[in-house]
């Protein structure tokens, strides 16, 4: 019975999906009709916003808001490139097109001399070569012993060479001098037309739909294509409507960014995402907020200048997200990985100065309470200066109190009961380390000085009871135990026939 | 589209161009045009074996912003600076791509991709800024001027009218980088193909690394005036690769890398006279139709003899049970 209902639901799940795509396969060209739709949906929201900023020049509207829609659609495509290790096949697709952008642009010469930029052509011709391209490097890397960064480099190369070849040819043509083809190499977002805008916005929502439709699809398929193809997924065929996506982000970049640096809107806002979440849907967000923030960097900063580029722009602004999310990030920056290093190396500085501290009484048989900072900076064989640092750091996290003279550590109760358990750790793992893996006495010792800082409690006790609640290490050293460092009390009060300290509790 | 695609005129396009007229620049395109692609090929073909062909492309971006840095800095457009510009910036991709590599969960290829974007952007924002200071153009950036390079003064040393200076600066990085892989063939082929038997051999495989890295920079900024940024890609592989379906010994792979290269430059320079393009870009459309001739009819492993040998080997092989197909 519930399967039936599972199966049932799945399959109205499968129709409705398949119903949306085709809807919207059917309704992107109808959108590309109506020039109402793309009117109202974008540009009056838009408007409100540009007023805020009071940007009333219609081109810097168009152009600000066409840098925006393909930040998003470049991160959130990006976003796959990069968990797929497969950024740089984004590099190829980008510089692929510009062929078919040459091709389109003859197209609407041959058709019509005075305008000749179409952007519904330049879609088609692009995502055509584009795909040409891919569909080559796979076929070199099939065909012969090349490896697929050669095969990449190669289609890449050929392809944009073939464009710049008939880039220069269209630029003898009479008509084709002014035609604006040389702004798709560099981008150039006040070429941005309301036309290019809508197209803009439709491959934004289609990709957006089809990524919500069929995300557990792109999802395994990115993760692991075996479990994928075992499971019955479609594997090549997503692999293709990446591709095709793609295709798509790119062409809607090209105007903007250029040919050259498209790749980078791909790639660099979503490898931002990834060094700050570990979550596909996150990073996807995260990929299209960064997307969205370079462009519009990218578009205001190309702005103050005459006749900058766009492109370079957009991709400092993502280099620089990027770079923020390399130093910043909580996780994974390089500043807190560095804080959390310096961290633990003065933990780890600090427990070493405890266990000095407790050795030097325990040499005096654990006579007398204090210890001076001479007897100290001997063990530590430090300068009396460095101890005396050391018990100034030890008292502000109260494991000690220097005298008023400066001269004299006293341990606190915590102090003592720290200074017992990192001394305990370190002979507990001695005597496992001679007694279960037959390691020779002389050589445990600085084994255990690393581990000694990481043993966990878990472990501890598990230790304590392999080594049956022994009370001695290899070296015949009285170990510390739970009520010494309980109590606070010395190993030297205790009982000489002390048997096992975890009974005594 | 007539005026698109000029009417093909085998006296115009074959003989015209090696005419007493014509003659000399014709001679000097082409043999820059050689230079260019024999050097960027023998040191691309280390690429191709250690999988580093894309590293190939970032570094051939990022030197744009190391010359236009080091033009402003300079003041001048002396090829010193060029050099020390360039060398500058491959040592600072390499790093940047290392430093993302190992310090990040980024992997290796979105670093190229992040590297050498940012570095080519710099460069595109210093040379829009600067143009007139920097003396580089867009067009130049993206595809090199390989045909004025006849045009201006010729250098002349101790007398001796040598040829234009680009020429003579990419003959001389050219026959450096023979003689440099000829010295250090073997040190260049263990690392290569066998990283841990160079580290036993006492290779400093870091060293190596690095050292192809700069030496590549070099390459790429004496034959960023002729092809430009973006189209010396095209000249660090395929020669390579067009060789090595021809070929699996490493000597024999650099002579065909050599002849690749004057053919391609040849050719290109009468393909670029037909259709009147980018004399850069019609040279490597000609070196990609080379790699496509080699990849079809490769005596050894061509798509023609794969198929012969197919169809020859086919009723040998034929399964007498039908493995179940899995899609």
């Amino acid at each position: 019975m519930k399967t039936d209902v599972r199966t049932k639901s799945s399959a109205l799940r499968f129709v409705c999906r398949w119903a949306a795509l085709v809807l919207l396969l059917l309704g992107a060209p109808l959108c590309a009709r109506a020039d109402k739709i793309g009117d109202v949906s974008d540009i009056n929201i838009l408007d409100q916003a540009i007023r805020f900023f009071t940007f009333q020049d219609p081109a810097v509207r168009y152009a600000l808001i066409g840098s925006m829609l393909l930040g998003i659609t470049c991160g959130l495509l990006g976003s796959f490139l990069v968990v797929r290790k497969m950024a740089l096949v984004g590099d190829a697709l980008s510089h692929a097109v510009l062929p078919g952008v040459a091709a389109a642009f003859l197209w609407g010469i041959a058709r019509d001399p005075a305008a000749p930029k179409d952007p519904l052509a330049i879609l088609v011709g692009a995502t055509i070569a584009g795909l040409l391209g891919t569909v080559f490097v796979g076929l070199i890397k099939q065909t012969t012993r090349l490896k697929e960064d050669t095969a990449l480099g190669m289609v890449l190369a050929t392809f944009f060479s073939v464009g710049v070849c008939l880039l220069t040819m269209i630029q003898r043509l009479p008509s084709g001098n002014k035609s604006g083809l040389d702004k798709f190499l560099f981008g150039q977002a006040a070429a941005i037309s309301a036309a290019d805008v809508q197209l803009m916005a439709i491959v934004t929502g289609v990709a957006i739909v089809v990524l919500l439709l069929f995300y557990k699809e792109f999802l395994v398929t990115s993760f692991d294509a075996g479990f994928a193809r075992s499971a019955g997924f479609p594997t090549v065929l997503i692999q293709n409507a990446l591709m095709m996506l793609l295709a798509f982000a790119v062409v809607i970049a090209l105007q903007a960014v250029g040919v050259v640096l498209v790749s980078a809107m791909l790639i660099t806002p979503a490898a931002a995402a990834y060094l700050l979440t570990d979550r596909m849907h996150l990073m996807l967000i995260l990929a299209a907020v960064f997307g969205l923030v370079a462009g519009s960097v990218g578009a205001f900063l190309s702005f103050l200048g005459n006749h900058l580029p766009t492109g370079p722009f957009m991709v400092l602004g993502a280099s620089a997200v990027f770079g923020g999310a390399f130093l910043f990030g909580p996780r994974h920056g390089v500043v807190a990985r560095w804080w959390r290093q310096r961290s633990r190396a003065r933990r780890v500085r600090r427990e070493n100065t405890l266990k000095s501290i407790y050795h030097v009484l325990e040499q005096r048989e654990f006579q007398g309470e204090g210890v001076s900072l001479n007897e100290l900076a001997q063990r530590r064989r430090e300068t009396i200066e460095e101890a005396k640092q050391q018990a100034i750091e030890l008292q502000r996290y109260q494991f000690a109190t220097l005298q008023e003279d400066g001269d004299t550590i006293f341990l606190t109760p915590e102090g003592w009961e720290r200074a017992c358990s990192i001394v305990r750790n370190h002979r507990l793992w001695e005597l496992y380390l001679t007694n279960a893996a037959n390691i020779a006495v002389d050589h445990v010792h600085d084994d255990a000085e690393k581990i000694e800082h990481v043993l966990g409690d878990e472990v501890v006790r598990q230790l304590e009871k392999r080594l049956d609640y022994a009370t001695k290490d290899p070296h015949g050293r009285l170990i510390p135990s739970v009520s010494d460092l309980r109590k606070g009390q010395s190993p030297a009060e205790r009982p000489a026939e002390a048997v096992g300290y975890g009974r005594r509790l | 589209m007539n005026d698109f695609i000029p009417h093909f005129d085998f006296q115009r396009v074959f003989l015209a161009p090696w005419t007493a007229n014509n003659l000399e620049s014709t001679a000097w395109i082409a043999l820059m045009g050689f230079l260019v692609t024999a050097a960027c090929g023998l040191v691309g073909n280390y690429l191709i074996l250690r999988r580093m062909a894309l590293v190939g492309d970032a570094i051939s971006h990022s030197v744009l912003p190391g010359i236009a840095i080091a033009f402003l800095l300079s003041r001048s457009r002396s090829a010193t600076a060029m050099f020390v510009g360039a060398l500058a910036a491959g040592i600072v991709t390499t790093v940047i791509i290392e430093v993302i590599h190992h310090k990040t969960r980024v992997k290796q290829d979105s670093a190229i991709g992040i590297a050498f974007t940012t570095l080519f952007a710099i460069g595109v924002i210093l040379v829009s800024l600067f143009a007139a200071k920097v003396d580089l153009d867009q067009e130049c950036v993206l595809y090199g001027e390989i045909a004025f390079v006849p045009l201006g003064e010729f250098t002349s040393f101790a007398g001796i009218v040598l040829g234009p200076p680009s020429v003579v600066r990419m003959a001389i990085v050219t026959l450096a980088t023979v003689l440099l892989i000829a010295v250090f063939y073997k040190e260049l082929l263990v690392s290569s193909f066998d990283p841990g038997l160079a580290a036993s051999l006492g290779i400093n495989a870091v060293l190596v690394h690095y050292a192809l890295m700069c030496w590549l920079s070099v390459v790429v900024v004496s034959a960023f005036e002729a092809v430009g940024a973006i189209l010396v890609i095209a000249m660090l592989i395929l020669p390579g690769a067009t060789a090595s379906l021809i070929s699996q010994r490493l000597p024999v792979i650099m002579g065909l890398t050599v002849l690749h290269a004057a053919l391609s430059s040849v050719l290109g320079i009468h393909l670029a006279t037909w259709l009147e393009c980018s004399t850069a870009a019609a040279m490597v459309i000609m070196a990609s139709t080379l790699f496509g001739a080699a990849w079809i009819f490769s005596p050894t492993d061509g798509l023609l003899r794969r198929w012969l040998r197919k169809r020859l080997a086919e009723p040998a092989v034929e399964p007498t049970v039908q493995m179940p197909q899995n899609s």
